[in-house]
């Protein structure tokens, strides 16, 4: 099996990489692409430790919206195909901080949605040709349904979501597979400086064993952990008129 | 951080800041810290040794990664922060097994050497620490020291049971056993007093594992009574690598639940059980190792107000004076009331660790788990430490939160040659309480 992941030294990536490996049947070959050449080593070293038959390093800037196709190309080289690819690149802008500048806010829409559609699509014209491959993409439970604490963030991974959902419905007489992928709250460095209290955080590995069983499955939509589903729905269901009182 | 209980008793209550390692890469800034810090792993010691009140902890659970692993020598090289469960997912479908673990799989290689941990297979393989090829430990000038046996061999000898001391381990090499399946052949045997027990240590000497529970609510004859077990890894091929659902317990539970009635039910049953399927059988490692890690966090059984372990470890004596002592030690506890779910008894061996503050020697060691009923439970320590203080024994300080610092100078004679090597940004709330009292 051939897996790419873009954004490979996120921790829900990290954590994803290594369930491909405990529940894979047959050998895993990865290329994981990132900024960061010094971390993309740490972690193809663990892969080959934890029976990786190869793990290849790919350092690039996932921003650069003109060099993804590029980068998903040399990628598929690499591998001679791609099997699995994880988008799981992204950032957590701070609200009040990003909405006062629209260079930031564009830079935010930049990394938590425009990189993974131009990524998507590149992806999907591969597949496409062969007919098979999944597209697994890291949206967001944040993405539902706008709230003042965070809509630039929601607003990119809505878009995501939509977008994918989009894309999902052209692939589907090719048999390619979209999942989108929408994690609630995950004790991760990213969400370091938020407070992580209670039941609603689940760990990298919670959330990287549904991405992986939903890959397996060909599922959809999925919201991990699965409880959010239900919140989700609650949270979607609320008329307009009172939602927009409540301070969330 | 708002977290109270940093070890699996509860007990101290401690306030932290927290510093996350991510990276083994990555430099901390050991001169920006106002306060002594010191690492943390899982947090599985039950009593102050992975606490360091009002001052830093660094979290070592990121850096879980592999570093290298042959199949062909098992020689693992890791990241100290991950979990000996974790090793064992990517190891034993290959066909290697730790060289000795603990009753959880819940602690980090670093906690592991840190505490110099012993398993199931003391008398025949010695601590953790006698398998560890080499680490490399951060001190907070920034130095990485690639400590072995040969290289800084004094820092080598420091860390293994340094108690987290000396520095940060950031890797570790370890040798692994080969393995050809991952079943075990049980041997059990219930037995009706202590020296039957022991006796059946002495019988299954060339048996790799062995351990006993004891129920310690009986008098009498009975005093002692308990269920021994042998195992060695299965020679048939089966390698699959088993996935066990686990049951969590959500909530502390309220502390009147665990009482000497409630627990001499469970002694009663699980006697009675254990007589029943008296034999011989074959399980998977999992329940035979790590029987409560399918409980999660069953330490909150005990309730808000935790509760205490007590190991301690006597030579057997010329004329069995370790015998005994244990007998005695069981005698005072059944005396007390102060009830003790679970009670392992065990014989150690004669292999030497290397390191200088090691725990276990040859003899006897009992472990025993007593809800914290304050003054009570003291007391009953106050008399279980006289009676290894009578036998030259000693107390493990991974299980303690009582010693007094007398009895730890005592039984640790190497501690002021160890505290040289102490790093200087380094504390702990046990090392402090065991060394501000001199003899
Ligand atoms: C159910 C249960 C059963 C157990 N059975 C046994 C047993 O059979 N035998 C036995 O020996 N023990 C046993 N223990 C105790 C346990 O094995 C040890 O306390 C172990 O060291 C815990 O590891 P940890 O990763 O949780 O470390 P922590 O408890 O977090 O820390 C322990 C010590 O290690 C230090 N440390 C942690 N990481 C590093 C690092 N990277 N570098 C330097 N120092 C570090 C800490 O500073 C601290 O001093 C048991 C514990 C439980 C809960």
């Amino acid at each position: 099996m051939n897996v790419l992941i873009l954004g490979a030294t996120s921790a829900i990536a990290q954590a994803v990489a290594r369930q491909f490996l405990l529940s894979a049947t047959t050998p895993v070959k990865f290329v994981l692409v990132g900024r960061n050449d010094d971390k993309l080593a740490l972690i193809a070293e663990d892969l080959i430790g934890r029976s990786a038959t190869a793990a290849h390093v790919q350092v690039q800037d996932l921003t650069q919206l003109d060099a993804m196709d590029a980068c998903i190309s040399r990628a598929w080289e690499t591998l001679g195909s791609i099997d699995v690819a994880l988008i799981a690149h992204g950032t957590l802008p701070e609200q009040r901080e990003i909405e006062k500048s629209w260079e930031l806010t564009e830079q935010a829409l930049r990394e938590n949605a425009l990189s993974h559609m131009a990524l998507m699509e590149a992806l999907a014209l591969r597949m496409e040709a062969i007919k098979r491959g999944t597209i697994a993409v890291i949206g967001s439970v944040a993405g539902d349904r706008g709230r003042q604490s965070n809509y630039i963030y929601g607003a990119a991974k809505g878009a995501t979501a939509i977008y994918a959902q989009g894309l999902r419905n052209r692939l589907t007489k090719s048999g390619v597979h979209l999942l989108t992928i929408k994690p609630g709250f995950v004790d991760t460095p990213m969400t370091e400086s938020i407070a992580k209290k209670g039941l609603l955080w689940a760990s990298p590995e919670q959330v990287a064993q549904d991405i992986v069983k939903a890959v397996q499955k060909k599922r959809n939509v999925i919201y991990t952990p699965g409880f959010w589903w239900l919140i989700m729905t609650i949270v979607k269901s609320v008329p307009e008129f009172i939602f927009k009182k409540l301070s969330m | 951080m708002k977290k109270e209980s940093w070890s699996w008793g509860g007990i101290p209550k401690a306030s932290h800041q927290v510093v996350n390692l991510r990276w083994r890469t990555d430099t901390i800034n050991f001169a920006g810290f106002t306060a002594s810090c010191l690492p943390y792993g899982l947090g599985r010691s039950y009593g102050d040794v992975p606490i360091n009140d009002e001052g830093i902890l660094v979290r070592t659970t990121a850096l879980d990664r592999v570093i290298a692993f042959d199949a062909e020598t098992g020689v693992l090289h890791c990241e100290a922060g991950i979990s000996l469960g974790d090793i064992l997912r990517v190891v034993v479908p290959r066909g290697w097994f730790l060289p000795v673990t603990p009753g959880t799989q819940f602690v980090t290689l670093g906690g592991a050497i840190a505490n110099d941990v012993h398993g199931k297979n003391h008398h025949c393989a010695g601590t953790f620490g006698c398998h560890v090829l080499g680490f490399e430990l951060l001190r907070s000038s920034g130095e990485k020291l690639w400590c072995t046996p040969t290289e800084h061999a004094d820092y080598f000898a420091a860390t293994i049971a340094g108690l987290g001391l000396t520095g940060l381990i950031l890797t570790a090499k370890i040798q692994l056993t080969k393995i050809a399946a991952n079943k075990i052949d049980v041997n059990n045997q219930a037995f009706n007093g202590l020296d039957e027990g022991l006796d059946l240590f002495e019988q299954h000497e060339d048996t790799t594992y062995t351990v006993a529970w004891v129920d310690c609510l009986t008098r009498g004859a009975q005093l002692g009574r308990g269920i021994f077990s042998g195992g060695e890894f299965s020679q048939t091929e089966s390698r699959k690598n088993l996935a066990t659902k686990r049951l969590a317990v959500p909530l502390d539970f309220p502390s009147f639940s665990l009482n000497k009635y409630s627990v001499q039910a469970f002694n009663n049953l699980y006697f009675a059980n254990g007589k029943r399927k008296s034999g011989r059988g074959v399980t998977d490692y999992e329940p035979f190792f790590y029987p409560l890690d399918k409980v999660h966090a069953w330490n909150r059984i005990y309730g808000r107000k935790g509760f205490y372990q007590y190991q301690c470890c006597v030579p057997f004596g010329e004329a069995n004076e370790g015998r005994e002592a244990i007998r005695e030690m069981l005698n005072q506890i059944s005396l007390s009331g102060n009830a003790s779910f679970l009670a392992v008894l065990k014989v150690f061996g004669d292999k030497q660790s290397p390191g200088m503050l090691s725990f276990p020697e040859k003899g006897i060691t009992l472990a025993l788990d007593f809800p914290n009923w304050g003054d009570k439970t003291q007391r009953l320590f106050d008399r279980l430490d006289a009676i290894v203080r009578e036998q030259n024994g000693k107390n493990y300080p991974a299980k303690d939160a009582c010693m007094k610092a007398a009895d730890f100078q005592q039984q640790y004679p190497q501690w002021e040659a160890f505290a040289k090597f102490i790093d200087p940004k380094f504390s702990s709330s046990f090392w402090r309480r065991v060394t501000q009292e001199n003899a």
